[in-house]
């Protein structure tokens, strides 16, 4: 194994709020990362290769249920410590970390509103990841305003089950995904946050099918597709929470499912100014290594302050999370404005200290800066951040 | 049956290594459990799944009170409990006090197998389980990169010049356990977080009955008077491969002049 420390221990010390066991998990998944992911992640991107083989191995860690209860076989960890890992996990590969968070959230839903038969029935095999999870809230026509969407799910009383139709874009994990959380209407049309319902979806499920794979500037080791819903009939008891609570529980949702993304960029940042750090010692002009002009030094100064800023950030808003805080929302809207923004920018950074070999695919730079662009689109625009961050500035809830 | 493994902390490989003014490796930076010690511990951990009628793995380490985490590292890796011997008179100890110390804990727990990995990272001296064996009166064997348990005969190949030597002993006995030997599994997040409450047993040397006057300082044979690092290798010679046959040519001719074809 690699013994690299990693980044938490490495500049934290355990000083900022880590527990022993926290550092401990930290190492333990940026070895995984290092010796597991880092190798492989050119050539899965590439090659538009989803390794499933590799999530299963994490899942064996315990990685598929991170904080789902232990009940049924999750891991029962905290969202700080899901940041700790998803950080670890992306600096060998921020779409792998992404993919696995984005089913750690479906999981995660699934323990929180599902009945109790639901979540016997799916944890298990999500938290072993046999049985991958997805999350279905965008659809064409609907993305920042998400509570207008249009997928219709209409109640059949005599047959006790809901009956699907619509189509969801931007599906991470379409068609590899064994399970899928669909948000769709059940009130009115017009009928706003308050008609959505939140509903657990086999694949296979007769009327279920899969849009063309999608082809993408980045985020390329993980298959992005529509998810078309046509009549599909889901039972009543893969409902989650109650008719029109739906919307909620994709707001819930989406609060850690921005820690974890603010937390992949964090990771992709790690790499890039790891990467740098050792580019510019190596790489020698005007008869030193570059490394030793003060422009590069400053640059590299800049990545991690910026770097170690975004992280205070994210451990702040995922403690909120944890704790319940009323300024929960909020916090992990800035947090995940301020780490995916910044992630990308010393990604950038450390491609331009790489001059021309940065734009070459083998020095994996390139990569980073295509991986973590998108972080400032998804689980919610970095400008709807700053919608939910100006509702209320001061943060006193008022 | 009992399986003890001896482990160590060491200065984590990322961490360039100094030497002190006392001749002794500074080791205040970032610190891990001794690599080749989790070869020895996932040799424990799958002998205890092949079948072998394993009732318990204690890891067992000599060392500061800051080596508890590395043991609760060993722990997570598989061990059962764990024992922190820890006292001021142990610093300085050379290989044969660590050996007489380590031992003296081997005796109190009388185990079938001792098991620890063959070098450590820092000292990097590849004895220490030969000279628990002299200690303990028992069969060492090191650099061994397999194990199979059938009673109480232990088979093992080692590693040796010529290929492997196959090996049978009768236990018990203390093995050094290869790198090659396996792949040591990741510690999952449930064993990470279980380790803590795992039992350890926290001793010093009075508490485990270990002769003062053979561990630390005074009871180390080996006095180190000076450290030089090795002499910087001279840069070698980066052949580009343009054309092949000059490119075989250039090669030949640089093994030519050194007379080694």
């Amino acid at each position: 194994m690699s013994s690299t420390p990693p980044p938490s221990s490495q500049q934290a010390g355990g000083r900022f709020g880590l527990t022993e066991e926290q550092d401990d998990i930290a190492r333990m998944v940026r070895a995984f990362a290092d010796d597991e992911i880092a190798p492989h992640a050119i050539d899965w991107d590439e090659r538009e290769h989803f390794p499933r083989e590799v999530l299963v191995q994490a899942a064996g860690l315990g990685l598929g249920a991170i904080y789902t209860r232990e009940e049924h076989g999750g891991s029962g960890m905290s969202r700080m410590d899901a940041a700790l890992i998803f950080e670890a996990l992306a600096t060998g590969c921020p779409t792998v970390s992404a993919h696995l968070s984005i089913h750690n959230m479906a999981t995660w839903m699934v323990d929180a509103f599902g009945s109790d038969e639901l979540r016997a029935r799916y944890i298990p095999r999500l938290a072993a990841m046999n049985l991958l999870g997805a999350y279905c809230l965008t659809e064409p026509g609907a993305g920042s305003d998400a509570s207008s969407l249009q997928a219709r799910a209409t109640y059949d009383a005599a047959a006790d089950e809901y009956v699907l139709s619509g189509v969801k874009q931007f599906i991470s994990g379409a068609g590899a995904a064994g399970m899928y959380v669909v948000m769709a209407r059940t009130g009115e049309p017009g009928s706003g946050p308050r008609g959505i319902t939140a509903f657990v979806v086999d694949d296979g499920t007769p009327g279920l099918s899969f849009g063309k794979h999608e082809r993408k500037m980045g985020w390329r080791a993980q298959p992005t597709a529509q998810l078309l819903l046509d009549d599909v009939r889901v039972p009543a008891a893969n409902r989650l929470g109650d008719e029109g609570t739906g919307f909620r529980i994709a707001m819930a949702g989406l609060d850690g499912g921005r820690i974890n993304i603010g937390a992949c960029s964090l990771g992709g940042a790690q790499s890039a100014l790891e990467k740098s750090v050792q580019y510019t010692r190596e790489r020698e002009q005007f008869g030193a290594p570059i490394a030793e002009l003060q422009s590069v030094q400053f640059t590299l100064a800049d990545m991690a302050t910026d770097l170690e800023a975004a992280r205070a950030l994210l451990w702040r808003a995922a403690a909120a999370l944890d704790a319940g805080h009323p300024s929960k929302t909020r916090l992990c809207a800035m947090a995940k404005r301020t780490a995916t923004d910044l992630g990308f920018d010393i990604a950038d950074r450390a491609l331009q200290l790489h001059g021309g070999y940065g734009y070459l695919t083998e020095y994996g730079i390139e990569k980073l800066v295509r991986d973590l662009r998108v972080h400032r689109i998804l689980e919610g625009t970095n400008e709807v951040m700053r919608l939910i961050v100006a509702r209320d500035p001061l943060g006193t809830g008022a | 049956m009992k399986i003890l493994v001896l482990v160590k902390e060491v200065p984590d490989a990322a961490v360039e290594k100094t030497i002190g003014a006392d001749g002794r490796i500074d080791r205040s930076g970032e610190k891990t459990l001794n690599p080749s010690d989790t070869n020895a511990l996932e040799a424990a951990v799958q002998l205890k799944e092949a079948g072998a009628d394993v009732s318990e793995i204690v890891a067992v380490t000599v060392g500061p009170d800051s080596a508890s985490r590395s043991l609760q590292g060993a722990v997570s890796r598989g061990a059962d409990r764990s024992i922190h011997l820890s006292d001021a008179g142990l610093a300085g100890s050379d290989v044969v006090a660590t050996g007489y110390a380590l031992a003296e804990l081997v005796k109190r727990e009388n185990p079938e197998l001792v098991l620890l990995g063959q070098q450590s990272d820092d000292a990097g001296c590849y004895a220490v389980g030969s000279v628990v064996g002299q200690f303990l009166g028992q069969p060492a064997l090191s650099q061994v990169s397999k194990l199979e348990l059938s009673g109480t005969t232990l088979t093992l190949e080692r590693q040796a010049e010529y290929g492997y030597d196959t090996l049978e002993v009768t236990l018990p006995a203390v093995i050094s356990v290869s790198d090659s030997a396996n792949e040591p599994r990741y510690p999952s997040l449930k064993a990470i977080m279980g380790a803590k409450k795992k039992p350890v047993e926290k001793l010093d040397l009075a508490g485990a009955g270990i002769d003062a006057g053979k561990v630390g300082t005074a009871g180390s044979g080996v006095e180190c008077k000076d450290f030089q690092a090795p002499a910087a290798k001279a840069a070698g010679t980066i052949i580009t491969d343009e054309d092949t046959a000059a490119t075989v040519e250039q090669i030949v001719a640089w093994l030519d002049s050194r007379k080694l074809v």
